[in-house]
């Protein structure tokens, strides 16, 4: 068995034993004494739906940020799809993220390209053929509902139709996970049902999608699996849960 | 890496130029404004060192040798060179690494030229004899003036040289003028480059800085430190080589007008003055500019994009 066929089996374990994401007493100090996140210990599972939700710096933004390994950790473990983030090279971390779909609630879309540009970027950076960027990337505005928009500008779309965009560029590598921190937040209530059942119908086709967010409405009637976070720890973590106000 | 996407990043850096067109136009504006700075004071420099250099060459020394008709008190006999001997010695200058030319006069071909300037055609009437007999000599041009004194002291140690002429103000004078050209404008010219590296750095800096955004997005999605680096280097290697290439043609055209209008109004001074002509000038300012000009955008665009790189 050659060394990369066994570093995969040995992820694939980790992610059956521990979940695609796994944070084993993880802390986070930043550099100004503050602690983000202390000893967190989370499993999440292979096509499992979650929320996390929290006060302003409950560490939710900081979780997302370990996940994406922009930060590392001060202390403890974090594995996402079997990798251990703290031994993650420089020169490795772009083709981890690949597998990473991430969305946030500013967008994100570079603004002086177009919808279908905005799009097929995250397919150059892959290297995928032009050929099959022709073929996917209107495939997955069809899918967000924007098949009729790919030449607009997007600072000509709405705030709900740029996270459509910024979904369909998080998806179009058919990631493992998705990360959307706050894609409700600057949307209005009908944009932001869109979007979340945009998540949902992602989710049933077998991508792990895990939503930070503020949107208590929204949580409470989806009954997923609620994280609730509070000063850097987990105070509750419920399938099927509701955003309680831990005040 | 695959081809298409080489061939993509390059075509991204071109987009880029078009896409934040107010940033590249203010970027090629002061690439060229210091290029032309540099272009325009290095033109001026390289003709005052051409005049200097042109009067340096006609700084000449004079080398006279002892004959049957001279009465140096030091003069004693056997030191009367043979035709051959001046020959040798003549050989022994021009192989001189500071000589630059050898011309020999005899004292027939002296007279047969001096005579008629200066007594008429009938110069020969009155002279039985040539008075200017024994004043054969060696005039030595220099290629470098600095270097006369060590050249008049070992012409003054052959035994067979009479007397030597050379004038120690004008070789002193030239060389000085032309020690302080050099050190003045290699001074300037280095002011000069380095201002027009930080300015010019600093408005990379900016039109990167101003896309963080954008560097940010693509690191989140997974691109590579070189796929995100490529199209703003190639974007900075092209602004850098337009910023180049305006000044240059800016400089060309503009030094022949001058040189045509310095030349034709002032025409009295194209006697002593000589002034280079474009090509010289641009032999060395060309590769210069585009050198500066695109290194400048290649480095400031890696060093800044560099610090937005970590996330």
């Amino acid at each position: 068995m050659s060394k990369r066929e066994y570093l995969r089996k040995k992820r694939e374990q980790m992610i059956e034993e521990k979940g695609i994401i796994y944070l084993d007493n993880v802390s986070k100090t930043y550099s100004s004494g503050s602690p983000a996140l202390n000893g967190v210990t989370l499993s999440i599972m292979r096509g499992e739906f979650v929320f996390i939700v929290g006060d302003s710096g409950s560490g939710k933004s900081t979780l997302i940020k370990l996940l994406l390994r922009e930060l590392t950790a001060s202390g403890g473990s974090v594995y996402v799809m079997g990798n251990d983030l703290a031994k993650l090279r420089h020169r490795k971390i772009p083709r981890f993220r690949r597998n990473l779909g991430v969305v946030f609630q500013d967008f994100r879309l570079l603004k002086d390209r177009n919808v279908y540009e905005n799009v097929a970027f995250a397919q150059r950076i892959v290297e995928t053929p032009t050929k099959e960027i022709r073929r996917n990337v209107p495939a997955i505005l069809a899918t967000v509902g924007l098949a009729g928009k790919y030449k607009a500008k997007t600072t000509q779309l709405s705030g709900g139709e740029q996270q459509r965009v910024a979904l369909a560029r998080a998806l179009v590598n058919n990631p493992s996970i998705l990360l959307a921190d706050e894609p409700t937040g600057n949307l209005d209530p009908k944009n932001s049902w869109e979007i979340m059942k945009l998540l949902e119908e992602i989710n049933e086709g077998g991508t792990t999608v895990v939503v930070v967010t503020h949107n208590r409405e929204i949580v409470n009637a989806m009954h997923k699996r609620v994280i609730t976070m509070k000063k850097g720890v987990i105070v509750n973590d419920e399938e099927e849960g509701e955003y309680i106000d831990e005040d | 890496m695959k081809i298409s996407t080489f061939l993509y990043t390059i075509r991204q850096g071109v987009s880029n130029i078009f896409r934040n067109k107010w940033y590249s136009l203010a970027s090629v504006a002061t690439i060229s404004a210091c290029l032309f700075l540099f272009g325009l004071f290095y033109a001026i420099v390289a003709n005052f060192q051409h005049i200097v250099t042109t009067a340096e060459k006609a700084v000449s020394v004079t080398v006279f040798f002892h004959d049957e008709m001279d009465f140096c008190e030091s003069h004693t006999e056997g030191q009367i060179p043979s035709d051959e001997r001046i020959a040798q010695i003549g050989q022994m200058i021009g192989a001189r690494s500071e000589v630059a030319e050898v011309k020999y006069y005899d004292d027939d071909e002296i007279w047969a030229t001096f005579g008629p300037d200066y007594f008429g055609e009938d110069y020969a009437v009155g002279f039985s004899e040539n008075p200017l007999a024994g004043e054969n000599n060696y005039e030595v041009f220099l290629s470098d003036v600095s270097k006369q004194d060590a050249l008049v002291t070992w012409l003054q140690s052959i035994p067979e040289v009479r007397k030597v002429n050379y004038s120690t103000v004008t070789a002193s004078t030239l060389s000085g003028v032309n020690l302080l050209i050099a050190y003045v404008s290699m001074g300037i010219i280095v002011i000069l480059l380095a201002v027009s590296i930080f300015l010019i750095s600093n408005t990379v800096a900016i039109g990167i800085s101003v896309r963080k955004e954008e560097i940010n997005i693509m690191k989140y999605i997974g691109a590579t430190d070189f796929f995100v680096r490529a199209p703003f280097v190639i974007e900075g290697m092209l602004i850098g080589l337009i910023g180049a290439g305006v000044p240059l043609l800016f400089v060309y055209f503009g030094y022949n007008y001058v040189l045509g209008y310095v030349v034709e109004s002032f025409s009295i001074l194209s006697g002593f003055l000589a002034f280079l002509p474009v090509e010289t000038i641009f032999e060395f300012l060309t590769p210069a500019s585009l050198l500066v000009g695109v290194g400048i955008g290649f480095l400031g665009s890696i060093s800044t994009v560099r610090k937005h790189l970590h996330v």
